[in-house]
């Protein structure tokens, strides 16, 4: 494909789209806006610079969204099946007290309280087990055997257990993070090099000097790959706990209420707030972790 | 010879290490004398896999010998690593890249307890020691390999135990940095006045460093030669090309020959 | 397999501390029982009892066994309350919705590996996608599909699709760009076309990328069936088994679902692992 010229696909697609306008004029327009926003991004893409780094992904979600919208509008789509973009955002902007409420009960007192609390006790666990390569070779494949189950399933006996508020979701969500951590951070407590460790030896370094001084840092890299997975675990175990039985807020009673209302824009609403709550959560962890591993060559770009 | 029966730093009697591998033992080391006196720069040279890495090794008690006895200023090497006796350099330079070139070399000064004040004194002295004033803040990636291998070297003078091991320091660089190196730590090495043991795969380096050069030979690891050098102390880089100089190293060469002997 | 004991050892303390718990959880309404006939109960008559309630707090081990062996082999396998039948619900639902997610998934990587506006546009919403809670979505496309008509297993597979996608495309993103410009360089020597580019080359590299995020999103796809199952109400699945189970208060019902879902969890990831092993070997890309 040369950079002037305009090659046969797009023909073929102009072709197409006009076409289209004889069964279905609404399709068409669809069809238009999207080959003209497609049309851009491709050739926006071949410029050098960190300008389309950022222009085409946001072109790209603004072209969905437009097509979202102008869908629902020209084909009337009942708000019960698919609220178009703009109800969504009349209905955030209408109800951000709820939203938060919703967001302080879920997100804050039960994923961050469970986040803190899991990867807390899966590094203490981590620490605690470095000293015995048996009970490592013994609980590691465990660990990695549940971190593969549907763990969320545990959901409704922690509510039986620790009742209906936060503090069931905060335990669903602890149950959810330790391993995934603690796998990482075991492996990442081995990720010395024996040159390292020699050198801590000819120092006549302690134990504890060795652990502190070199292997917890050059375990951080690791540590932190767990913690990132962590954040949308503990999400996604604080929302769908809430499934199983919650006080009148949280983001999952939330959704689940709203279903039965065929409220879609509230939901939309939620599962925006959800979106921004877990993007902001693992840009966080990500943003420490840049400031805590700046040294190590992933981070050094 | 010296008086190196009374002043021995390292002393080695008989010394045998054998590696009980999964397929069989490995005789790395056999039937290992050796006496190094103070202020001494002894370099070991030998084919690959001879078990010169292996006695430094066991000099810093990072190996323990199955036979003979090894002592090191009077004590066991155990004991002489407690009492943090050496300063270690490893083949490639192993620093922290998440401290750094001044975190780098307070990390034994750390461990070992030194006060801040004095932690900051001698960072100051073994950086300019290795001509790297100014550099203290920088990470070790942001370094040359060269600069990196003397902040090691920095590293380890740091804490002032009056043995340095070396085990190939300057194997992965290029030759003009390896001379200036040699060059700076020859002058050091006169500064200082420690006892340095030094493994090389160069006869040049060995040759243009040492007082004393030990030539080893493989399966099992022995001592096949000793060379006592009869350079001047005072060595600059165009001794190289004197007559002396040559016929050392052919003497080195002729060793490292005979131990290889039927294999080449 | 010299970690065979020290695996029977955990699990032999997780035993030990989960029947410890047992009887410590499930005491407080054998004393209230107590209390309330107005009788003195020992130690051992406590301990007999906290393991054999009809809803324990927490079910002893056994229990949880014999509700599974009762739920997988008591039963007809059509039987409501088989477990199987209800696994093999959720497992078809999984299957179908894993198989479509990697399919589609394989193809956007290719899309993206070839096509620099494709990559530039989607690739950053894929990554961003994974960070957020996307099983949330998971009730309302179970309802918008049933008003729309749709029932049963597609609207779970759709959700199961939805999940095991991302990290499908992300993964294989990453594998298929992972020859070095050496290998690329030599095809380019032969002047291979691209499509000998992706045969011979980036698809054998990418393999091993492919089953690490196989891993992932099966294990995906199954917890987006489960969870698909609840908003329904509670009809089948093993997602309905364990709603079910907490409307009633039937602890051991619960406990033997999640043995369930564990068993097809750790089932499916165990298959992949398989292929994989066999695949690789086969390339001669195996240790
Ligand atoms: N940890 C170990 N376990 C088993 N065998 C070992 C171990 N370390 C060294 N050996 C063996 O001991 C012998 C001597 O090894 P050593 O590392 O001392 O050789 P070297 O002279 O330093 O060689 P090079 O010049 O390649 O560094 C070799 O045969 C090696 O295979
Ligand atoms: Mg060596």
């Amino acid at each position: 494909m040369s950079g002037a010229a305009i090659s046969p696909g797009w023909i073929v697609a102009a072709v197409i789209a006009a076409g289209a306008a004889f069964v279905d004029l609404r399709l068409a327009m669809l069809l238009a806006l999207w080959l003209g926003a497609w049309f851009v991004n491709a050739r926006l893409s071949r410029l050098k610079g960190p300008l389309p780094r950022w222009l085409v992904p946001a072109i790209f979600g603004l072209t969905l969204l437009a097509l979202w919208e102008l869908a629902v509008r020209l084909f009337g789509i009942s708000p019960v099946i698919l609220p178009a973009p703009s109800a969504i955002a009349a209905r955030i902007a209408g109800s951000l007290p709820i939203l938060w409420a919703d967001f302080v009960q879920t997100a804050l007192k039960g994923a961050l309280t469970g986040y803190v609390l899991g990867c807390g006790a899966a590094v203490a666990v981590a620490v605690l087990i470095d000293r015995s390569a048996f009970l490592q070779r013994g609980l590691l494949p465990v660990g990695n055997f549940v971190a593969a189950l549907p763990i969320v399933g545990i959901a409704p006996i922690m509510v039986m257990w620790f009742g209906f508020d936060w503090q069931s979701k905060a335990a669903v969500v602890i149950v959810m993070v330790f391993f995934p951590v603690l796998v990482n951070m075991v492996a990442g407590l081995k990720a010395t090099e024996p040159m390292q460790r020699d050198l801590m030896a000819t120092y006549h370094a302690s134990y504890w000097q060795t652990l502190w001084k070199l292997r917890f840092p050059a375990a951080l890299p690791f540590l932190f790959n767990g913690l990132k997975i962590a954040t949308t675990l503990a999400l996604i175990g604080a929302i769908v706990a809430e499934f199983f039985g919650s006080p009148i807020v949280g983001m999952g009673f939330r959704i689940n209420a709203s279903i039965g209302q065929l409220s879609l824009d509230m939901i939309w609403a939620e599962i925006a707030v959800a979106a921004l709550a877990g993007s902001a959560f693992y840009g966080l962890v990500g943003f420490i972790e840049r400031r805590v591993t700046f040294w190590h060559p992933s981070q050094r770009r | 010879m010296k008086d190196t029966t009374t002043s021995a730093v390292i002393e080695a009697r008989g010394l045998g290490l054998t590696f009980e591998t999964n397929d069989g033992p490995v005789r790395a080391l056999t039937d290992v004398d050796l006496s190094i006196g103070k202020g001494e720069f002894v370099s070991f040279i030998g084919p690959s896999g001879c078990g010169k890495t292996t006695f430094l090794r066991c000099v810093a008690a990072l190996e323990h010998p199955t036979t003979g006895t090894l002592s090191v200023n009077g004590m066991s090497a155990d004991a002489a690593r407690q009492a943090r006796a050496y300063g270690y350099v490893f083949q490639a330079a192993g620093l922290y890249p998440w401290r750094t070139i001044a975190g780098n070399i307070r990390l034994p000064l750390e461990i070992m307890g030194f006060s801040r004040a004095d932690q900051e004194e001698r960072i100051e002295r073994v950086l300019s020691l290795v001509d790297l004033e100014g550099f203290g803040k920088k990470y070790p990636w942001q370094l040359s390999g060269g600069m990196q291998q003397r902040a090691s070297i920095a590293r380890a003078l740091a804490f002032d135990a009056d043995i340095l091991l070396m085990d190939e320091p300057f194997g992965a660089l290029d030759e003009i940095v390896r001379d200036r190196l040699n060059e700076e730590l020859l002058k050091l090495w006169a500064r200082t006045e420690k006892t340095i043991g030094f493994v090389t795969h160069s006869i040049p380096e060995a040759v243009y460093l040492s007082t004393r050069i030990v030539v080893m030979s493989p399966r099992p690891g022995r001592i096949t030669d000793v060379i006592e050098s009869t350079l001047p102390r005072e060595r600059p880089l165009d001794i190289r090309d004197t007559p002396e100089f040559i016929a050392i190293a052919h003497r080195v060469r002729e060793g490292l020959r005979a131990g290889h002997g039927d294999e080449v | 397999m010299r970690s065979i004991l020290p695996i029977l050892t955990v699990l032999l303390a997780i035993v030990a501390v989960w029947y410890a718990a047992a009887v410590w959880m499930n005491s407080t309404w054998t004393y209230d029982q107590a209390a309330r006939a107005g009788v003195e109960v020992t130690f051992g008559e406590v301990v007999a009892d906290t393991l054999a309630q009809e809803r324990p707090v927490l079910p002893a081990p056994h229990q949880v066994a014999k509700g599974l062996w009762d739920g997988l082999f008591g039963q007809k396998v059509t039987s409501k309350r088989s477990l199987v039948y209800h696994g093999w619900i959720t497992l078809s639902a999984t299957l179908l919705g894993f198989a479509i997610g990697t399919v589609m998934g394989i193809a956007l990587a290719v899309g993206i590996v070839h096509n620099r506006a494709m990559d530039m546009s989607v690739m950053p919403w894929a990554i961003a996608s994974q960070t957020i809670p996307i099983l949330a979505i998971a009730p309302m496309i179970i309802v918008v599909m049933n008003a729309l008509g749709l029932q049963g297993l597609v609207p779970k597979s759709i959700i199961s699709a939805y999940l095991s996608f991302f990290p499908v495309v992300v993964g294989m993103v990453k594998g298929l760009r992972s020859p070095d410009a050496m290998q690329l360089d030599l095809l380019r020597t032969y002047n291979a076309s691209a499509a000998d580019v992706l045969l011979k080359l980036r698809l054998p590299a990418s393999l091993p990328y492919l089953f690490a995020s196989l891993k992932v999103g099966v294990a995906a796809s199954l917890v987006g069936a489960i969870v698909g199952e609840l908003p329904t109400g509670a009809v089948a699945g093993l997602g309905a088994r364990l709603l079910s189970g907490s409307y009633y208060g039937q602890t051991v019902l619960i406990w033997a679902a999640l043995f369930a879902a564990a068993i097809v969890a750790a089932g499916l990831v165990m298959l992949i692992g398989l292929i994989e092993r066999i695949s690789l070997r086969r390339m001669g890309l195996a240790r």
